[in-house]
């Protein structure tokens, strides 16, 4: 019903913590006075790829619910909130099928994250390698 | 229907985002769309499963011809959405030569 209102939430919220660790990046960057090239991924790049997901994903989710005529372009949006049972059934919803999508794609993104980490790691060792030999 | 169909978009979009990746097409923009939308239709799909039960597997055929048509259309959105942010952002710069060449002539 309205299930992806879950994960848009949660996007806002990486979103500005993402802006955050950039700038917060981009300090310690400008405050560092050798520029190295470090073989890690920066923080703001990862959070970067989860709001991606989840707001990609709940775009197209929220296509599909105005398909199927659950989402209006008029006050309230949502058609389930003109009923109070639509209503409880739909906040429901949410805190059920939505917070296990926000779940499921955290944990894929961690997953993501930790795979990146060591590709880049076993890539950096390999150079490494090739310059001692 | 419309997550089988967002998988194979998924996983065809990021073939070619790895194939691809140094022609500068943006084709990430597309891989997160829809692996997105698939993560959270599976979640979906679960709770309809268990819901449902066997009747799942068995869709009535109106409501899976509906369904295809979704899954094409969402396919078509996020393709739609591709290409408007290739243009904006334009990285090869094709965009930019060619409204500079038309306004120098």
């Amino acid at each position: 019903m309205a299930c992806f209102t879950a994960t848009v939430a949660e996007a806002v919220v990486v979103k500005v913590i993402e802006k955050v660790e950039e700038k917060k990046e981009l300090k310690v960057a400008e405050g560092s006075k050798h520029v190295e090239e470090s073989a890690r991924i920066p923080f703001s790049r990862k959070l970067k790829w989860l709001t991606s997901l989840l707001i990609g994903g709940s775009f197209l989710l929220a296509f599909e619910h105005v398909w199927h005529g659950e989402v209006v372009p008029w006050f309230p949006f949502l058609t389930a909130m003109n009923n109070p049972d639509d209503a409880a059934e739909m906040f429901h919803e949410i805190a059920t099928v939505g917070v296990c999508m926000a779940v499921l794609v955290t944990l894929v993104w961690v997953g993501m994250c930790i795979a990146a980490d060591a590709i880049v790691k076993r890539s950096a060792q390999e150079t490494e390698q090739d310059h001692a030999a | 229907m419309t997550l089988l169909i967002t998988v194979f978009a998924a996983v065809i979009a990021t073939v070619l985002w790895y194939t691809r990746k140094n022609d500068n097409l943006g084709l990430g923009i597309l891989c997160f769309m829809y692996w997105g939308a698939s993560l959270m239709w599976l979640v979906d799909a679960i709770f309809e499963y268990v819901e449902l039960q066997e009747e799942y597997f068995t869709p009535a055929l109106e409501d899976m011809i509906n369904d295809t048509f979704l899954g094409l259309s969402v396919v078509a959105l996020g393709l739609v959405v591709w290409v408007v942010k290739l243009l904006i952002t334009d990285p090869r710069g094709v965009v930019r030569r060619s409204l500079s060449s038309r306004t120098a002539r």
